[in-house]
């Protein structure tokens, strides 16, 4: 550890010496993290290269050269953003609450439609997902309004509150509709109220009133004839459970998924991969790229890929330990768990044991809303880990 | 509490969140590694038996059918590829009112309602699920190209190119050939169509169905690897077994012969039929009848317009009259009366029977044509004149036995010929047994009656025949006594012209005919034909080839009278018999001598012309 040196060395504070990465304000990164998030977007351009040289006819690199560039631009928004005081974020709370609910509402309004849903502008170079942003900038602000109002209101007039604020954006993506996002957001809300401190009986509550959710919609709303899932959306969501019965249907591509995976055994297929090449599972290069690591790489690659998630989850949790405040603590924990509940439905619907969502797969899937936004998020984790190291240095050595 | 934020949040309770959720991420990542592990390294292999599987699709490749030839290899009928429409049921819309609105827009497309497009695809699912329903088997270029321009509104439809049977002669040798189709349920169970599969296309009637297993070919098997969609990847061609042709099947028609007749027939524009055979070995030179039809016709998808035109008209021009018309013949039957007076001693060549214009039988009585009287007569010039009294006669001489149903039963009449081509009917041979069996059975008003043996040696009455029957009659007095079996196939070819196989059926059995007998009757045959005063001496009189002749001149109850000759030639020793009969075509010597004479017109023609080519006669005929 960099502070560790620091330490051992006691130098002079006039005579410090300052590093390169001292002066760029990387000194402090976390390295194993950087490392885990930059391997898999790394692998992520890999496997696009290798998967999808004939998905658009005449640019065999199309998927490779745009995932490449929305890495770089990613990689470069995660160095600045570690460079910056976090904490800045939760003075900016409400501008970027404000922003958030307003870029997803404005979809509505000046959104493209790409398969019967509105979620992204056409921007020049590519279409820009607000949403996805809108992970970090929910996560930041909440963070913000759950510090600010930690003394005000009872318990449970707290967690109505972060609720309701959690929630709102939530609501308005998942009518463009976009299930997948907004339950994204949704669990990211829980994860900053984790880590706030809201007491577990109102987590059990809050289950409760999930679980009473799920069988209100997709068991008695459709039964009384006002469904609010369109039909697509409930059978994705349920046909995992009953693979056999829709051979054509949503269950049938999570079939031809499984079977792509399982067809990978130890070492992978390479370019003997058929399942994946030949279009049996949809949506290659996004929702079913585990299916392609899988197909082509065997258990070997799909572990390795594992491994990088657990190695990035883990370093992220042990951020939210090393804070040095707590706003940082909520934030790392919310950016955590949305991490690790996208990886999970990600792979879990890949493997078959988890329902169709359409969640990406962070830093693997190809887009750049998505890439963009989760290594920003990586930046803020950064971020908050430099800012701890300097707090502690400042202790120790200044 | 432990939110505050000017300081790191509390150690413990911050702690006990952390370790809780470290906990909950242990489990869900090994939940994660123990499903991939699952899948990949315990049950890898059947995903991958699986995911090879799901690759590739098997084409069953149709072989083009053999063609049909003519006895000189002149080819009759080959193969055009066509552009069929098919529909894959797997691969319409799910949803219900969505295919039902593609399946809507492809049947306005191929002139189909959708409730035809639907009972279409239902029957075919019915004998074969899964497999690709042909809608249509001969699309035009434009309706591939807007197909093909508009693939995402019809998703599941396809042009597949098959073999397509094409006439190369229009109606030439129609009932002859038969037709080709998609094999039925119930023949899928017959034992000659043992390994085919629903779907393959098998000869329907005539020599195509005779000859199927020849015509038909292997189909070939291709594996090619696709894409989810079914498409074929580049490159993903994986196992192929080529396609066998089917054998062509040289037919012992003639078609100068074939077209002859044809053409004779349809000149008189009545319905009627003819055949040709050799009457030596059975060879069928020349068969047809009229009305005819294009088989082109049959090839599916047939209009409405068609159907009626071919399957409901009084003219009925699908049915083959000269194999399975069932007429009465009038005189042309006097050859057989005269064979079994003779054999029987009845009558000798020398007997007199005296003719006084009329047989009376009580109150019967049974008159000449025309009310003519020729007074005493030998067998020689009541064939020549077409006597009718002098057979009547005959006729009540064998009324008590079964002398004259044994000899017309032996050379033929009302049996199975032993043909190959389907046939349905065997016609009418009427005996005592017959009659008696009917009376008994209330069917009719009177036993068997000396009248009933008069009119069938005339020919008349309730004998029901037709030309091919009375050509192997004929064919047995021409050849001394053999009852050929009379053949169409000849022989089968591979397509390099190598003969393969050939078909001489034997003969089916012999009639002992003296040879005197023989000679007597076709002397009358003869005068009849070539010379004054022979009933088609008119036709055949200037005939360059001596022939052997004989008019038939039949009442039918309800039609006009039905005409008919039979000719053997060349006179005394015989190569070929002609039959042919004309509905209502009246006297024999009216329309069906004609006929006949422009069928042996083309016949000797040819065979002058063939003789001439090789330097030297056959020898054969020329006695």
């Amino acid at each position: 550890m960099y502070a560790t040196r620091a330490r051992n060395a006691r130098p002079e504070p006039f005579t410090v010496h300052v590093g390169i990465a001292e002066r760029l304000g990387f000194a402090h990164m976390d390295w194993p993290l950087t490392s885990a998030a930059v391997g898999l977007v790394a692998f992520s351009v890999f496997t696009l290269g290798q998967a999808t040289t004939h998905d658009v006819p005449g640019s065999p690199h199309y998927y490779l050269d745009r995932q490449a560039i929305y890495a770089v631009l990613g990689i470069v928004g995660m160095l600045l953003l570690t460079r910056i005081d976090y904490s800045r974020f939760r003075e900016l709370r409400v501008g970027l609450y404000t922003f958030l609910c307003a870029s997803v509402a404005l979809v509505f309004v000046f959104g493209f439609a790409a398969r019967g849903s509105r979620r992204a502008f056409e921007l020049p170079f590519f279409s820009f997902q607000p949403s996805e942003l809108g992970k970090l900038l929910l996560v930041l602000a909440l963070a913000g309004f759950v510090i600010d109002g930690a003394r005000r209101g009872s318990a449970v007039q707290r967690t109505v509150r972060y609720l309701c604020l959690g929630l709102a954006p939530a609501a308005l993506v998942f009518l463009q509709p976009d299930l997948g996002t907004s339950l994204v957001l949704g669990v990211a809300t829980l994860g900053v109220m984790y880590f706030g401190g809201v007491p577990w009986t109102h987590f059990a509550v809050i289950g409760a009133g999930i679980a009473g959710l799920i069988a209100l919609v997709l068991v008695v709303a459709p039964a009384v004839g006002h469904p609010v899932l369109k039909g697509y959306q409930a059978e994705r969501l349920t046909s995992f459970l009953n693979p056999h019965e829709h051979e054509r249907g949503a269950a049938y591509q999570q079939n031809q998924s499984v079977v792509a995976i399982g067809s990978g055994q130890g070492t992978g297929r390479g370019n003997k991969a058929t399942q994946t090449r030949l279009d049996f599972v949809p949506e290659r290069s996004t929702d079913f790229i585990f299916a392609v690591i899988g197909e082509r790489y065997g258990f070997v690659g799909a572990a390795f890929v594992l491994s990088l998630y657990a190695l990035l989850f883990w370093r992220a949790l042990r951020i939210t330990t090393l804070s040095k405040n707590s706003y940082g603590t909520l934030v790392a924990g919310g950016i955590a768990v949305s991490l690790l509940f996208q990886t999970f439905v990600n792979v879990g619907m890949n493997l078959g044991i988890m329902p169709i969502t359409g969640i990406p797969l962070p830093l693997i899937s190809y887009g750049g809303s998505s890439v963009l936004a989760t290594l920003l998020a990586v930046g803020v984790l950064q971020s908050i880990n430099v800012q701890a190291h300097r707090g502690q240095r400042g202790r120790f050595a200044w | 509490m432990y939110l505050r934020n000017d300081q790191r949040p509390q150690g413990s309770r911050l702690a006990l969140r952390v370790a809780v959720l470290g906990g909950l991420a242990v489990a869900l990542f090994g939940v994660l590694f123990f499903r991939l592990w699952n899948l990949q390294i315990l049950s890898g292999e059947k995903y991958l038996a699986e995911a090879k599987n799901n690759r590739t699709r098997s084409f069953k490749v149709i072989p083009p059918r053999g063609e049909i030839l003519g006895r000189e290899g002149k080819v009759l009928v080959d193969n055009r590829s066509a552009l069929a429409l098919q529909v894959n049921t797997a691969k319409l819309p799910e949803d219900p009112a969505e295919a039902r609105a593609e399946l809507g827009r492809i049947g306005a497309l191929v002139h189909m309602s959708l409730r035809q497009v639907q009972r279409k695809i239902r029957e075919e699912e019915e004998i074969a699920a899964g497999a690709p329903v042909t809608l249509r088997q001969d699309v035009g270029f434009d309706l591939v190209a807007y197909i093909e321009e508009n693939q995402p509104r019809f998703p599941g439809v396809a042009v597949q190119r098959v073999f397509v049977r094409h006439y190369l002669h229009g109606t030439l040798a129609a009932h002859v050939l038969g037709s080709v189709g998609e094999i039925s349920e119930e023949e899928l169970e017959e034992a000659r169509n043992k390994g085919l599969e629903p779907g393959e296309m098998v000869g329907k009637g005539g020599v195509e169905a005779t000859y199927n297993e020849y015509l038909r070919g292997r189909p070939g098997l291709t594996k090619i690897q696709v894409n989810a969609l079914g498409e074929p990847t580049p490159g993903g061609r994986l196992v192929e077994v080529p396609p066998t042709p089917g054998e062509n099947l040289k037919l012992t028609i003639d078609p100068g012969v074939q077209e002859a007749g044809e053409r004779a027939l349809a000149e008189k524009g009545l319905p009627g039929g003819f055949i040709t055979m050799n009457v030596e070995n059975g060879q069928i030179l020349g068969l047809g009848s009229f009305p005819t039809f294009e088989p082109a016709e049959l090839i599916p998808p047939m209009t409405q317009a068609q159907v009626n035109a071919l399957y409901r008209s009084e003219s009925a021009p699908l049915l083959d009259r000269a194999t399975e018309g069932e007429y009465p013949t009038g005189s042309a039957f006097k050859i057989i009366t005269a064979l079994a007076a003779l054999e029987n001693g009845v009558i000798t060549p020398s007997t007199t029977i005296d003719d006084p214009g009329q047989l009376c039988l009580g109150r019967e009585c049974f008159e000449n044509a025309e009310g003519a009287s020729y007074g005493p007569l030998t067998l020689v010039p009541a064939l020549q004149v077409s006597d009718d009294v002098f057979f009547y006669t005959l006729g009540l001489d064998m009324w008590k036995t079964n002398d004259l149903q044994e000899w017309a039963h032996e050379l033929g009449i009302g049996r199975p010929s032993g043909i190959d081509v389907p046939v349905n009917t065997n016609g009418l041979l009427p005996s005592r047994q017959w009659r008696d069996q009917l009376f008994k059975e209330g069917e009719t008003e009177r036993p068997w009656s000396a009248g009933d043996n008069i009119q069938l040696a005339t020919g008349q009455g309730d004998l029901q025949t037709n030309p091919l029957q009375m050509a192997v009659a004929y064919a047995a007095l021409g050849n001394g006594g053999k009852i050929v079996t009379p053949h169409l196939g000849m022989e089968i070819e591979d397509a390099a012209g190598r003969v393969l196989k050939e078909f001489d059926p034997p003969i089916r059995r012999t009639v002992h005919i003296d040879p005197a007998y023989r000679s007597a009757i076709l002397e009358g045959l003869h005068e009849a034909a070539q010379t004054p005063g022979g009933t088609s001496d008119p036709v055949f009189g200037n005939f360059p080839i001596p022939v052997a002749g004989k008019t038939g001149t039949a009442e039918r109850p309800g039609h006009a009278d039905q005409s008919w000759y039979c000719i053997l030639a060349p006179y005394p020793n015989p190569r070929i018999v002609t039959c042919v009969t004309i509905e209502e075509g009246g006297f024999g010597a009216q329309a069906a001598a004609p006929a006949a004479h422009t069928i042996l017109e083309a016949y000797f023609h040819n065979q002058l012309e063939k003789e001439a080519a090789n330097g030297n006669g056959e020898g054969e005929g020329h006695g």
